[in-house]
């Protein structure tokens, strides 16, 4: 049997997975340094502190497409302790820009889920900013995974 | 595209300052502009950019939403509700559009 | 047993592409319950069957994709069931009617309807699914043509019919008609080799059914779930879409949908999981 080409069918089986999965097609990803920038946009220079925020993510992703993750943040919701945004990045996409929350006190609680899209295995991260200025990150790796033959 | 549906899921009754779950999701494909048609051409962005939920007229939940986010987009939020009345869901697409969505909640 | 060429191919893919090889794993010890229905995702299998026990594809699914399933809010395909229902009630075409015209409310007409199909089309004098049911409506009572395959309307209709069976065992009268010699023909298609990689759907889903492909988990390739809520394309995918990815997978020139090769094939595939409930919308990776 020829190695060589089934050696190229596997390629180009991997090649037509990444392209399929709908959010790949453009070359330039992005890169931790602009998540970074991005961080401290959010945080004002200062440096994020960690606790507080927990992000919920999976470890492995059955599909890029569609990835659920949720944001919590411990916070009264009341007086002072108010969270005013959080911002969820993508490290490894075309553009790490995901979505931010806005919350209020009438959300009663800083927390949201929903599904986003990964290009690839990456970190998604959280920052959380309080209605005094004190910022809070989380991160986790989400490893995507490649389908089965076709992708 | 068929027109974008909205889906909305909270309790018809809750206790007064009761912390409610509140669960959206809308028909949308997210065209995230990042795609090529099979001629190779980059098939624009289209998406709902930002969702708001209000209630009795004040902002309770808001989201600004980029093409990362998946198609027929999921939110699941909080809010505290004080005093029956009406949520207002607002789902705005790129092209202008806007789908929206109420439900009534008692408090007793 | 395991068949040496599929081994060989998978496994330069793994090594290509530096995914780990992971070994059978088994599916999960879980019970699907969906609007407090429970749905039957084990079951023993047909006389004449393979396997012992007969499973779904959802035990064979991550944590977070069965959660999508199991919430009949956050499950994406109810979007679909709901488009369904307004097609449904929709009056379009000619003759001035509606599916609703004649068939009333689908929550009572079409209860458990969708777990019986393909039934044996005595017209046609071939099987007749869920679509082509629809379609034989359109143009002999509403005075409108078949829909394309896969039109979002056909992929709708189909799922909102079947989603009223939603929990009710699948199972075929094989004695309509012809219907058993569509099921030896389907038979023999499921067991032959095609295409460059030279697979059956049995190499995947009978022989290394619980092994990893990559980084799927390979199931018992059930209909019970279609038209199927795919995470990959954000869509509703219909059966003959999935039979004709598949058959694409293996490099092979695939049968148009509704063919003779792939309603033979649907007879046979459905067959197979004779005592799962309907799943339909199911949610897949």
């Amino acid at each position: 049997m020829n190695i060589n080409r089934r050696q190229a069918l596997g390629l180009s089986a991997g090649a037509v997975a990444f392209a399929a999965t709908g959010f790949s097609a453009l070359p330039a990803l992005a890169s931790a340094e602009d998540a970074d920038k991005r961080i401290a946009d959010f945080a004002g220079g200062k440096t994020p502190e960690t606790g507080k925020l927990t992000l919920t993510a999976p470890e492995i992703a059955e599909n890029g497409n569609t990835v659920p993750i949720s944001v919590t943040v411990d916070s009264a919701m009341e007086g002072d302790d108010v969270v005013e945004e959080v911002m969820i990045l993508a490290d490894g996409n075309p553009n790490p820009d995901v979505a931010t929350f806005h919350f209020s006190e009438a959300s009663g609680a800083a927390a949201a889920t929903t599904r986003m899209r990964l290009a690839k295995t990456q970190n998604v991260i959280a920052v959380a900013r309080m209605k005094d200025g004190t910022t809070y990150v989380d991160k986790k790796e989400v490893k995507v995974t490649i389908g089965g033959c076709g992708g | 595209m068929a027109t974008p549906k909205p889906r909305v899921k909270l309790p018809k009754s809750a206790s007064a300052g009761e912390v409610i779950t509140i669960k959206t999701l809308i028909s949308h494909t997210m065209e995230s502009g990042q795609r090529k048609d099979s001629e190779g051409k980059v098939i624009p962005r289209q998406i709902i950019n930002k969702f708001s939920c209000e209630f009795n007229g004040a902002t309770v939940f808001s989201c600004d939403i980029e093409p990362a986010i998946s198609a027929n987009p999921y939110f699941e939020f909080s809010a505290r509700v004080k005093e029956s009345g009406t949520f207002k869901f607002t789902w705005v697409d790129d092209d202008g559009s806007v789908y929206e969505d109420e439900q009534t909640i008692e408090v007793k | 047993m395991r068949h040496s060429l599929a081994i060989v191919g998978l496994g330069m893919m793994m090594a290509a592409l530096q995914m780990p090889l992971t070994a059978q794993a088994d599916p999960v010890d879980d019970a699907l319950v969906i609007d407090d229905l429970e749905m039957v995702t084990r079951t023993k299998a047909p006389e004449g069957h393979p396997f012992d026990e007969v499973r779904s594809g959802w035990l064979y699914r991550e944590a977070e994709t069965r959660e999508l399933e199991a919430d009949s809010f956050q499950n994406p395909g109810m979007l679909y069931v709901e488009q369904g229902a307004d097609i449904w009630n929709r009056i379009e075409g000619p003759e001035g009617k509606s599916c609703a015209s004649c068939h009333n409310d689908a929550a009572v007409t079409m209860k458990g309807v969708g777990a019986n199909y393909p039934k044996w089309d005595a017209d046609a004098k071939r099987p007749i699914n869920v679509e082509l049911q629809i379609d034989k409506c359109r143009v002999e009572n509403m005075g409108l043509e078949a829909y394309k395959f896969d039109h979002a309307e056909q992929k709708a209709l189909t799922t909102y019919i079947k989603n009223q069976a939603l929990g009710e065992p699948v199972k075929l009268d094989l004695s309509q008609g012809e219907l058993q010699s569509w099921w030896d023909r389907g038979k023999e298609l499921y067991y032959t080799r095609t295409g460059q990689l030279n697979f059956a759907c049995a190499s995947c889903h009978e022989a290394n059914s619980g092994q990893y492909i990559r980084a799927d988990h390979l199931s018992q390739g059930q209909a019970n779930g279609f038209p199927t809520y795919r995470l990959k394309q954000a869509d509703m995918v219909s059966l003959h879409n999935r039979f004709r990815g598949c058959i694409r997978d293996t490099r092979a020139e695939f049968p148009k949908a509704f063919s003779d090769e792939l309603m033979a094939l649907e007879v046979y595939v459905t067959w197979r999981g004779t005592g799962l409930s309907v799943e339909t919308p199911s949610v897949r990776q």
